[in-house]
């Protein structure tokens, strides 16, 4: 059984790596190359910036990597691939729910919290190393998520660290449904959630605070944020849009957008998964072309690019193909992880498998923080 | 509890069939391991309401085990028993509970990093009894058909995902296809009646009604829909409802909690509620209803003979929108219906192809309305494209015979 999901797993990968050197002309990586592009790039380390984008809802390879899901990608296949190191088998060998399984990305322990609970990760975040160690203000860490459950993620339950070192977290949603004043009949199609329970919601507190944050800290006027968010289609987009006024407004070192549209494939629809693909795809062309805009941003910035988990695979009697990420089948564990930007060698592909929890003990090795009490072990490709 | 201490009464509060079975086989449930018997009896606790597949497949598990030796028992469950559960599983009462006692398990399993290994366990147990049991052909070869479709004139490319596994037909004649499909769908019921092995679904009205064959519709199912609906709403604004403990209350509902009626078939209106309540998307989109249903019907019905007719679902709207039963005019998405029917019409093939008799297995998928269908059949070739002028009944009895 095991060397069989070894197989299938490598398959994957191998997928992922041939299309991307025929598509992209890329480089095969094998193992560890010569000295870090990071040691190379020292004289900018003051200025360095990391944005990680991580996405609720995996996307399959026949929906993206594979010949027939290549057309759901074409900013990512033309525009951000090419300058990417790639990773073609990133395993999440943690539970397969999106709150949780971003806590696991963020803490670089696999958490076992219960995922539809407001409740912070027991392990400390890479927003509590990266403030604590490198004595960071809290103006410079950032979370935008999407999801009512995730107003936790900043900060863990770690005694030696806790909020006090955590990151602000935005819920644009949220904040949408505070400007508007709690009636939200105008915003609706932003503001549902979860689509795995649709119906489930929690209710925050704190509405006041975060109209504040608007008006403060984005410098938009609640009737200036509502009108433009009667321009957007997704959540995503939402998400997106506050991302960039953070860049702008805040500029942030270390900055976490967790995106979640393509997670309606819950919903059985094929169709809007795949939208929300194509989505997916163009906000981060756009995220990546704001990086470059921004001065503040621009030539030191990394980008990591990563789903949480994959989905499950058709072949799984388990499950129900694309719809679901319950059978722990090695299509819903394995995925990908794409890092660009500052420091990043271009146009490589490594097929060495990585887990989800090595993000973070990787993002430490990059900024200069320490994440002792990770599980996970720095990608020696990236560092 | 553990299983070892289990008594015969225990099993007072099941159904009479699900009773008799519980206390014959008693003896080797109590050589199971806790973390496997509550899944079994989770099926067992429902036997009276399965269908003849399900128990067909239900007895053979129960006899192979009942035949085996302690010994033998002990190695077909090692994977199992390597698993460790809290003792709190133990003063749980999964004799009455066995669906909410899973659910915990499976929570707990996922949390402990145990969850595969026992699907690992789980896997190699399943294939290791069906082995153990007589492996029969369906009476006649099993026939799948999917209508997609339904009023749109997308010119999206169809069938991608089949079309490597049968004949891609683009000049059939669409006159009355729907009609010649059910037809041909009533005639083979006729000439080989059997309870439940001969369904028509139907993502919207049911283009026929006959007592040949087992239906479920979308549009029928409105008023249980809208009751589920409601009480799914009333759950939620209950203090302390979270998601977990709404699945768990779904779980629970029986027809007669959403409006249907206690003098009708149970089998097929247990199952019809499990339909919405245990699926995810069937309460808001007539395709994922259909999809799941396609599914659900193969996998616990295993029928000779499935037609799924795909109607257009609704764009999506806000989820609030959607499960406040407003009487807004819904508009309708047709492109995306297509879409999803078409993916759907796969999943239909890959789960019927999981059924015994998959090698000689046929299947059909048309464009409703339209000049383009697939077949696919043991006796036809893959990958084939044919220009030949067709109707649906010629198709059919190409494949079906």
């Amino acid at each position: 059984m095991k060397d069989s999901s070894r197989e299938i797993a490598w398959q994957l990968g191998r997928t992922r790596r041939e299309f991307l050197r025929d598509a992209a002309r890329m480089t095969i990586g094998t193992g560890l190359m010569s000295a870090s592009p990071f040691l190379r790039a020292a004289t900018i380390a003051k200025k360095r910036k990391v944005i990680v984008v991580t996405f609720g809802g995996g996307a399959r390879d026949e929906e993206t990597f594979a010949p027939e899901g290549q057309g759901n990608i074409p900013h990512m296949l033309a525009e951000l691939i090419p300058q990417s190191s790639f990773f073609t088998q990133v395993k999440n060998s943690g539970i397969l729910g999106h709150y949780v399984a971003t806590a696991s990305l963020a803490t670089g322990v696999y958490e076992t919290l219960n995922n539809f609970a407001a409740v912070p990760p027991d392990h400390p975040t890479v927003f509590e190393y990266f403030r604590k160690d490198l004595s960071r203000p809290a103006s410079d860490a950032w979370v935008v998520a999407p999801s009512n459950g995730f107003n936790r993620i900043g900060g863990s339950g770690c005694r030696s660290y806790g909020p006090g070192f955590g990151a602000q977290v935005i819920l644009p949603k949220h904040l949408l449904s505070a400007a508007s004043g709690g009636k939200g009949t105008d915003y609706d199609h932003l503001l549902h959630d979860n689509y795995e329970t649709p119906l489930y919601a929690p209710q925050l507190a704190g509405g006041e605070f975060e109209v504040k944050q608007l008006e403060k800290i984005l410098k938009l006027s609640v009737a200036d944020f509502t009108l433009h968010a009667k321009t957007l289609s997704s959540p995503d987009e939402l998400s997106v849009y506050i991302t960039k006024r953070l860049m702008q407004q805040e500029s942030p070192s270390l900055l976490w957008l967790t995106m979640h549209d393509i997670d309606i494939a819950h919903s059985g629809a094929f169709s809007l998964y795949v939208d929300a693909i194509r989505r997916t795809d163009r906000l981060c062309g756009e995220l990546w072309n704001a990086i470059q805009q921004e001065p503040e941003y621009a030539g030191n910035t990394t980008l990591l690019i990563l789903p949480d988990f994959g989905r499950d695979a058709d072949q799984d009697a388990g499950g129900n193909g694309f719809q679901h990420h319950r059978t722990g089948d090695i299509a819903s564990r394995t995925t990908w992880m794409m890092a660009l930007g500052a420091g990043i060698r271009q146009g490589m592909v490594y097929d060495t498998p990585v887990q989800s929890i090595d993000l973070v003990p990787t993002l430490g090795a990059i900024m200069g923080f320490d994440a002792m009490q990770s599980r996970g072990k720095p990608i020696q490709e990236l560092v | 509890m553990l299983p070892k201490n289990l008594q015969a009464d225990q099993f007072s509060g099941y159904p009479p069939k699900a009773r008799g079975l519980a206390v014959l086989h008693i003896a080797t449930f109590r050589q199971l391991p806790l973390v496997f018997l509550p899944g079994l009896l989770r099926e067992l606790i429902e036997y009276d309401f399965k269908f003849p597949a399900e128990r067909t497949a239900i007895d053979g598990e129960l006899a192979t085990l009942s035949a085996r030796s302690p010994v033998e028992i002990a190695e077909l469950f090692r994977g199992f028993s390597i698993l460790k559960l809290s003792e709190s599983f133990e003063h749980f009462d999964w004799v009455n509970q066995p669906a909410r006692f899973v659910e915990q398990e499976s929570a707990y399993l996922w949390s402990t990093h145990q969850l595969d290994a026992f699907r690992s366990a789980a896997t190699q147990y399943g294939n290791r009894v069906q082995a153990s049991l007589p492996n029969e052909p369906p009476t006649v070869r099993r026939l799948g058909i999917a209508v997609i479709g339904q009023g749109s004139s997308s010119q999206e490319p169809l069938f991608r995902k089949l079309r490597p596994h049968g004949i891609y037909f683009n000049q059939v004649k669409p006159d009355d296809g729907l009609g010649l499909l059910l037809a041909a769908v009533e005639a083979r019921a006729k000439t080989y009646p059997s309870a439940y092995a001969h369904w028509y679904v139907d993502g919207g009205e049911p283009a026929l009604q006959s007592s040949s064959l087992t239906t479920v519709s979308y549009a029928a199912l409105q008023p249980v829909r809208s009751k589920l609906l409601g009480y799914m709403q009333q759950q939620i604004a209950s203090i302390g409802m979270g998601p977990e403990e709404l699945r768990t209350n779904m779980a629970t509902l029986l027809p007669k909690d959403l409006g249907m009626s206690g003098d009708g078939d149970q089998t097929l209106n247990r199952f019809q509620v499990s339909l919405f309540t245990e699926g995810s998307g069937t309460q808001i989109f007539s395709t994922t209803f259909a999809q799941w249903t396609t599914r659900e019907v193969l996998r616990r019905a295993q029928p000779l003979t499935l037609m799924v007719r795909y109607a257009p679902r609704q764009r999506q709207r806000p989820m609030s929108e959607l499960l406040s039963n407003s009487d807004a005019a819904i508009a309708l998405d047709l492109p995306g219906s297509l879409v999803d029917a078409d993916m759907a019409a796969y999943y239909h093939w890959i789960n019927q192809e999981r059924l015994p008799g998959a090698g000689e297995s046929s299947f059909l998928v048309w464009f409703e309305g339209h000049d383009q269908a697939l077949v696919i059949a043991p006796t036809l070739p893959r990958d084939t494209q044919s220009d030949s002028v067709m109707d649906l009944a010629d198709l059919v009895r190409l494949i079906a015979d």
